[in-house]
């Protein structure tokens, strides 16, 4: 009787690319309850059209191109890109700022340039810019925090403001919006007023700003669970997380009244522990060798802080992490490890 | 020689080796036929010295490596493994991983199971390495642990300071090393004195025993009373590769290009070790070794001493062939490979067979592209990019794959080990690997040919020009009047540009080309 011929080796490790970008969907999970806690379902709702703008466009464009539905459909990847865009949104988004930046994302940053494993830029951060530039007042337009405004909104209430545009009970929509604390940090530094003045305001909080700090320290413990889990290494968050509050700390000791504290920088909105930890560590997009992502990821924080301070936008992760996308190639043409005996 | 290094990267891997790992060595049956391939190691097959219809001894050499000074070629004799008579000389399917088949000595054994008589050697010390090594090389040993260099070739005593015995066994399932060094300390703790001796008085000796085989250790360590040292490496897969093992416990790394013997180091394996003791205490040349026989596909895994030749088949069932049988890999389930077939015999190099039932053969995962996690890299033990590796051979582009170390790659297989887009990463490398050796005996058969034409052609042009000159001159002696003619005839000559008689010429020449 002929045996079955195949090549070493002959074990394999449980992991698969499913499983990984499932642990990935976990990590994020207590993040995304946090800001429930905080702005309501919103979030949820919008996760919910995302997911199915991606599932289907992920579908059509398999089709298209040709390939075989069900290991891509299953490989998670498509799900990691929409939950990730998912909350990055404002809770009370128009639908319509769901389904476009999900399809862009997939179709421009993943298909066009291959699918899965081959896009030079991170899907979720492509859409997120890509809306940012085009919807200017959609993307910047928050809700007061729940906690501040005595205000908390129920599931048929947010559905009603994305699907809509119109909240229950004769109340305006610019009445439930305000400024994110990063954003009227920026407003009001421009206006010469000095950290100080500005931390008055009831939104922030004497490390970062109320609500942010409990969403980013919970993306910061999905994040670390990642790295137990040996689906991230900590090279790249730690990187960019210590660069930021590194050059953050060097201007606020230089001058406290024009730069805000580093704990602002972490702690001031969700962004910088979604970077860090879930987008900036995106293996297809992000440098490869263990130097090669402690450059990448000090590329990242030191751009935040640029674009932050002196940019024209109030955050700088996504516009960071896609510059530095640009520059991982490089990056790892010249950290190529030194090979065992050379 | 306490401190211990970390190589860069390894896995850990699940030993599976109590399967296999508390019986005794146990000696399998006596096949009816023997098959013994005249190559079963690295380097030149023996040469028959029998023909069929002679009877044989056990331990009788059947092939001679080429006159007897086989102790300077890369090649040991063979030796029958039992006594009978020689029933064939032919081409027999032997185990490796072309599948092809080999010239074989089969064997009818006789059931007697006689030897010829040993000479064994009581004080090896008063004897000479040289002859020492001839000893080793007549004994027809070559490395057991799975690569089968011949272990004589590794004794040249010149500079080497630092004895390495190998018995970091750190392949899952396989067992045969760890039992010798529990049942046969001493033999292996003398086999290292004598490989001493060899190598002129080593300063160092130490045998190295990864941490996951306590017995072993502590058996060792009673043995060596001081003599060699034992010391516990830590269990990481693959801590067994020489170079690897090096490192571990000197630091050193030691390049592609480059031999152990340059830094004074050697390393031989256990069972290398044990089978030297034998050739020289009890005067008896290689004939046998012990094999795992393991798997899930078998109801009583353990170790067997096996007589060389021995069909796989024969001690398959003595172990209890379940009938599910549906993968047998000869060597680690990282580095081996799988067999078409059991009716191959066991050779030198055999030191695990790992029969699997259906359920145990994973089912070959589907593909996913690269996602680039890196994952691959960071085991990866000699430091390469397995992704970039991986790429530039799928792109075809083997010269920038070359240029990424590829020949450094040991095709330990841990990258694909971890990739969770299961891709076959060492079928890549081997592959690119081959095409680039084919690429360049393609281009050196090339560059002969061509220059073997360019020759010829130089050499025709010659001889012709040749030929017309003497024909003018003769004409010319004849008839003096016709000088200018000759000349014209001559001028034409160089102008087409004929080289002259001189031999640095073809050489000018093959550089312009
Ligand atoms: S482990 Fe596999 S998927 Fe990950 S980088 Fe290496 S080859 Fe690519
Ligand atoms: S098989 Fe080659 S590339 Fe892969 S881990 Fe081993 S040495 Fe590195």
């Amino acid at each position: 009787m002929p045996f079955k011929l195949s090549t070493a080796p002959y074990l394999h490790q449980a992991n698969s690319v499913a499983e990984m970008m499932r642990q990935v969907l976990y990590a994020l999970i207590p993040g995304i309850a946090m800001y429930v806690w905080f702005f309501g379902w919103g979030i949820v709702i919008h996760i919910l059209l995302t997911s199915m703008t991606a599932l289907s466009c992920e579908a059509t464009l398999l089709w298209l191109r040709d390939r075989p539905l069900r290991p891509f459909l299953t490989d998670n990847s498509a799900l990691v890109t929409a939950w990730l865009l998912g909350s990055a949104l404002p809770p009370f988004a128009p639908w319509w700022l769901s389904v476009l930046g999900t399809a862009f994302a997939l179709i421009f940053a993943k298909h066009l340039y291959g699918g899965l494993g081959y896009n030079p830029f991170n899907p979720a951060i492509v859409g997120y810019a890509m809306l940012l530039i085009s919807f200017p007042s959609e993307m910047m337009k928050w809700p007061h925090l729940a906690s501040l405004s005595g205000h908390y909104p129920s599931i048929v209430e947010s559905m009603s403001i994305i699907f809509t545009g119109q909240p229950l009970g004769g109340i305006t929509l610019d009445a439930l919006s305000s400024a994110t604390p990063l954003n009227t940090m920026k407003t009001q530094l421009n206006k010469f007023h000095t950290v100080t003045e500005i931390k008055q305001n009831p939104i922030f909080s004497y490390y970062g700003a109320k609500g942010w700090e409990w969403i980013g320290s919970t993306f910061f413990l999905g994040g670390v669970w990642l790295i137990y889990k040996r689906v991230i290494t900590w090279h790249i968050p730690v990187a960019v997380v210590g660069s930021l509050f590194l050059i953050a700390s060097l201007f606020f000791t230089i001058d406290s009244d024009r730069y805000p504290s580093p704990f602002f920088h972490l702690f001031g909105g969700g962004s910088v522990m979604i970077g860090a930890f879930f987008i900036a560590t995106d293996p297809v997009s992000a440098a490869t060798s263990n130097t090669g992502k402690l450059i990448y990821g000090i590329g990242i924080g030191i751009l935040i802080y640029i674009i932050r301070t002196w940019g024209g936008y109030p955050d700088g992760v996504a516009f960071s992490v896609l510059l530095m996308n640009i520059a991982a190639p490089l990056i790892d043409y010249y950290t190529q490890p030194r090979v065992f005996g050379h | 020689m306490t401190r211990l290094w970390q190589f860069r990267g390894g896995i850990k891997l699940d030993g599976n080796k109590s399967l296999s790992s508390e019986q005794p060595i146990a000696k399998a049956n006596l096949p009816q036929f023997l098959i013994l391939p005249l190559l079963q190691h690295i380097g030149v097959p023996a040469e028959p010295v029998v023909k069929v219809g002679d009877k044989v001894l056990k331990g009788q050499i059947i092939a001679h490596c080429q006159a007897n000074d086989c102790y300077l070629k890369m090649s040991v004799p063979l030796h029958a493994s039992s006594s009978g008579t020689v029933v064939a000389i032919e081409p027999h399917s032997v185990p490796h991983p072309s599948g092809l088949t080999a010239l074989c000595i089969v064997i009818e054994t006789d059931g007697r199971d006689e030897w010829i008589e040993c000479s064994p050697i009581i004080d090896y010390t008063t004897l000479s390495p040289m002859t020492l090594r001839q000893q080793v090389a007549m004994a027809g040993i070559v490395g057991l642990g799975g690569a089968g260099f011949p272990s004589h070739l590794k004794l040249k005593s010149a500079g080497i300071d630092t004895l390495i015995i190998n018995g970091a066994e750190c392949e899952p399932y396989i067992t045969c090393d760890d039992r010798l060094m529990r049942e046969y300390p001493d033999d292996i703790v003398m086999g290292a004195q004598i490989f001493r001796h060899i190598l002129g008085g080593t300063q160092h000796c130490v045998i190295a025993v990864e941490d996951n085989k306590p017995a072993a250790y502590s058996a060792l360590l009673q043995a060596a009373q001081g003599r060699v040292t034992v010391v516990k490496v830590p269990t990481l897969y693959p801590t067994g590769g020489e170079k690897q093992l090096i490192h571990v416990l000197t630091g050193k790394e030691i390049g592609k290009a480059q031999l152990p013997a340059d830094f004074g180091m050697v390393v031989h394996n256990i069972e290398t070790t044990r089978a030297v003791y034998r050739a020289v205490k009890e005067g008896r040349p290689l004939i046998s070794r012990v094999v795992t026989v393991t798997g899930n596909g078998i109801e009583q895994p353990q170790n067997l001493e096996v007589l060389l030749g021995t069909p796989i088949q024969v001690i398959i069932d003595q172990c209890g062939r379940k009938s599910d049988i549906k993968q047998l890999i000869m060597g680690g389930p990282m580095m081996g490979f799988t067999l078409p077939h059991d009716q191959l015999p066991v050779i030198k190099t055999t030191n695990c067979l790992i029969a699997s039932s259906t359920q145990a053969i994973e089912s070959p995962k589907p593909t996913m592209p690269c996602i680039r996690c890196g994952a691959c890299a960071q085991v990866c033990p000699v430091n390469l990019l397995p992704q970039q590796l991986y790429w530039y051979t799928k792109a075809k582009d083997f010269k920038t794959a070359k240029n990424y170390h590829l020949f450094d790659c040991i095709e330990c297989g841990c990258c694909a080990y971890v990739c969770p887009s299961y891709l076959p990463l060492v079928d890549y490398y081997r592959y690119a690997k081959a095409e680039i050796r084919a690429n360049e005996q393609e281009r050196q058969k090339a560059n002969l040919a061509r220059n073997r034409h360019e020759f010829r052609t130089f050499r025709l042009d010659r001889d012709k020009a040749e030929k017309l000159a003497r024909h003018q001159a003769a004409a010319a002696a004849s008839q003096p009047d016709k000088q200018v003619i000759i000349e014209a005839a001559l001028e034409r000559v160089k102008a087409k540009k004929v080289p002259n008689h001189s031999e640095e010429k073809p050489i000018q020449e093959e550089s312009v080309h």
